[in-house]
């Protein structure tokens, strides 16, 4: 059996390289080419720069295994990058590592994976794959605080059983003391944070150099249409967010709404913010239909808690009902329905409910 | 769990060793008389060849001895025509910058140029010299007249290579050189013939180039050293400044044992190319005849002529990226494109000035044997590589 192995240059996909050669597999290690700077070189600053394809070549070299560079530059521009500007332009909240999996990782390079004659794709994401009577199940990782679940959610059966994920079985302590306990280079390599291809760390900046037009000064509103102040560029606002929001008003104001054609962002009450629900867009199922339940739990951001919600199709978008009223979530950003630890499946979030 | 260290490592990658290494154009075995002749420097006879005492006099001796065989074998007249440089690159690089900055003039080189060359011309552009490229055939080739007629009085330098790195093909670089001259009998004729010197004749001929280059390591030498014959009278800004070495034309303190082991591989190259081209010949033509039978395959530049070594394949429907790995599973080591500094493929400037699409060149696969190999290597490569094309189709 042949594994190929996501390497990104970092501690877990260094640990899964090592899991999966303790569990039999020949491994073979690839680091995918994302993004390159003007000069067609892979970048120096932020995350899949040069020294992390250098630190995973290395960790490959340590553990004996082939390793290759591959270029999915093209595929990821197109389904990542030029997306994300595209979206913050319509005033959303893209989730670029969610299109990566969804259309380069989980797609294009699993098509590679059989092309390769390798049997499984194996990445270091934190969360877990089971399998029983019902099929093919995705869960949350045994280490909460790490939990990558979220982003895996378009995930289904004929992914999932050509996928392993053997991290997602550790903590993170644990998995630093194992890459520690056999003197990988990554053992103590600190976790990325950035968008991998904004280089500068500041999507913002990004932003401005690749679309100037998000760069475009606008009017900050309130609830009632008066206006309070100016803006920017429409992309430093998120729905929900509070800071950084340049007025000054006695009471705590949150962004409610970012109307793009009008380049208008409107600020409200924490009342005024918070939403009943939301419509989702492009829904995927795990288990490749709909839950019969449809009492679930609901994330409809990365770094937070799951909560009640119910789901009525209706057509090709479904409304998400929360059990009660929540800090409005994000278009653009991702609605992943769970089942206690178990994820059942999500959508993209398209608009937000408020009464 | 292997986690051995370093050492340990480096002694298990060099029992992996490919079963069928089909990539000597990139670096090819160092000769056995090679490492001979190289191990009394690395092992107590050392020097410093710019010094005034005994020691360094030996070492001293040693490269002019080199830069004597040398220039002996290539047929150069006089043995400090013989540049040492850390290798082909550097080598390119002095050719063209030097020749251009030191007599204030432009360059004209052509598209396929190895990038020791483009790059060199570009960095002239960047400072203000007049550049101009000049494109190629659908084969690969350069109409000498085309060179020709891009050459004005302010032509300082110009640069065809003998033979290209990626396709084999071999440019008319006696007749770019005739033509030249008649055009402008200041300018400097420079070939790069790194790629080509183990199989062609290459030689300090009068009518024949100014400036050419050589790589150590492309020949059975060791890495890290080359030359560039400098014909006399030729004026040449040194790119290397320093204390002086090499008649101040390349600075900095001479590589004694690599330069003794580029020697040696000049001279075995020369004295083995008829038989290297009859033998090599006889597996590349193998390679591709067979190839040809079993499986959908395009030899890229057929109607050219060709170095003997190089198969430059195009296999439809097959990502070169796919076909490499797999290949590098099966024991197979070949190439495409050109390597960047991350190990990733990048586009071949070569193809796309030859008018390939993005998507045939995506496909296309270099194959290069070496002075080792013959017609049963060919067939046996031919075996192999149709197995993993067929697998994929």
């Amino acid at each position: 059996m042949r594994a190929l192995v996501a390497m990104s240059g970092g501690v877990d996909s260094s640990v899964a390289a090592a899991l999966m050669i303790e569990a039999g597999y020949d491994v073979v290690g690839v680091t995918l080419k994302q993004w390159v700077g003007a000069g067609g070189e892979m970048p120096t600053a932020g995350c899949c720069t040069v020294s992390d394809a250098e630190d995973a070549r290395r960790v490959a070299a340590q553990l004996d295994i082939p390793y290759y560079v591959l270029d999915y530059v093209d595929e990821f521009t197109a389904a990542v990058v030029e997306p994300f500007g595209a979206a913050y332009l319509a005033g959303r909240t893209p989730n670029p590592c969610i299109e990566c999996n969804r259309k380069v990782r989980f797609s294009a390079l699993l098509e590679r994976t059989a092309e390769l004659d390798a049997d499984v794709l194996v990445t270091g994401h934190h969360a877990r794959i089971s399998y029983d009577d019902a099929g093919w199940h995705l869960l949350r990782a045994v280490d909460g605080t790490k939990d990558q679940s979220y982003v895996l959610h378009m995930l289904g059966q004929e992914e999932l059983s050509r996928i392993r994920l053997p991290v997602g079985e550790m903590t993170k302590v644990e998995v630093r003391e194992r890459a520690a306990a056999m003197g990988l280079r990554t053992a103590s390599k600190p976790d990325s944070q950035d968008i991998c291809f904004v280089a500068s760390g500041d999507y913002r900046d990004f932003l401005a150099q690749q679309l100037p037009e998000t760069a475009l000064p606008g009017p900050v509103v309130d609830t009632g249409g008066t206006i309070l102040g100016e803006h920017d560029g429409i992309t430093g606002f998120t729905i929900g967010q509070r800071r950084g929001l340049g007025i000054a008003v006695g009471e705590a104001r949150y962004v409610v709404d970012v109307q793009p054609d009008e380049r208008r962002v409107v600020v409200g009450t924490y009342d005024e913010m918070l939403a009943h629900g939301c419509v989702v867009s492009g829904l995927s199922f795990v288990s490749g239909t709909p839950p019969d339940d449809p009492n679930v739990s609901v994330k409809v951001r990365y770094r937070t808690s799951a909560i009640a919600a119910s789901l009525h199709p209706v057509g090709e978008r479904w409304t998400v009902r929360f059990g009660e009223r929540q800090p409005a979530p994000a278009p653009g950003q991702a609605a992943v329905f769970y089942d206690g630890d178990r994820v059942l499946g999500g959508g993209t979030i398209e608009e937000v409910i408020r009464e | 769990m292997r986690t051995e260290n370093l050492v340990a490592t480096a002694r298990i990658e060099a029992d992996l060793d490919p079963m069928l290494y089909l990539d000597h154009a990139a670096t090819t075995p160092m000769r056995p008389e090679v490492g001979e002749a190289m191990a009394p420097y690395l092992d107590g006879r050392f020097g410093n060849p710019s010094g005034i005492h005994a020691t360094a006099r030996r070492a001293k001796n040693s490269i002019e001895e080199a830069r004597e065989r040398i220039a002996t074998t290539i047929g150069a007249t006089n043995p400090l025509e013989i540049v040492f440089t850390g290798g082909g690159t550097e080598a390119d690089n002095l050719a063209v910058i030097g020749a251009a900055i030191g007599t204030g003039g432009g360059a004209v080189t052509t598209a396929v140029e190895h990038p020791a060359v483009l790059e060199s011309a570009r960095f002239l552009s960047r400072i203000g010299s007049d550049v101009s490229i000049v494109p190629v055939d659908g084969e690969g080739r350069v109409a000498p007249d085309a060179v020709a007629n891009t050459v004005d009085r302010g032509t300082a330098v110009v640069s065809v290579m003998t033979a290209n790195n990626e396709t084999g093909v071999i440019q008319p670089v006696a007749e770019v050189a005739r033509l030249v001259r008649s055009a402008n009998d200041r300018a400097l004729v420079h070939t790069d013939a790194v790629q080509a010197f183990g199989s062609l004749a290459v030689s300090a001929d009068p009518d024949g180039p100014d400036l050419i280059s050589v790589s150590a390591h492309k020949i059975g030498g060791p890495q890290g050293v080359g030359f560039l014959f400098v014909r006399d009278g030729a004026k040449l800004e040194p790119v290397i400044h320093g204390g002086g070495q090499e008649l101040g034309r390349r600075s900095g303190t001479h590589n004694v044992a690599a330069i003794v082991g580029l020697a040696v591989a000049v001279e075995s190259a020369v004295a083995g190319r008829s038989v290297y081209r009859e033998q090599v010949g006889a597996a590349r033509d193998r390679f591709e005849l067979d190839l040809r039978s079993g499986v959908n395959v395009e030899v890229t530049a057929d109607a050219a002529d060709r170095l003997v070594s190089h198969a430059h394949l195009r296999f439809p429907g097959i990502p070169a990226e796919t076909l490499l790995v797999r290949l590098d599973f099966a024991g197979v080591a070949a190439a495409a494109g050109a390597a960047c500094h991350s190990g990733a493929i990048q586009e071949s400037h070569v193809l796309a000035a030859m008018g390939v699409g993005s998507t045939e060149a995506s496909e296309s696969i270099r194959f290069s044997f070496g002075r080792d190999d013959d017609a049963a290597t060919g067939a046996e490569a031919a075996r192999i590589v149709s197995g993993v094309v067929e697998d994929l189709s």
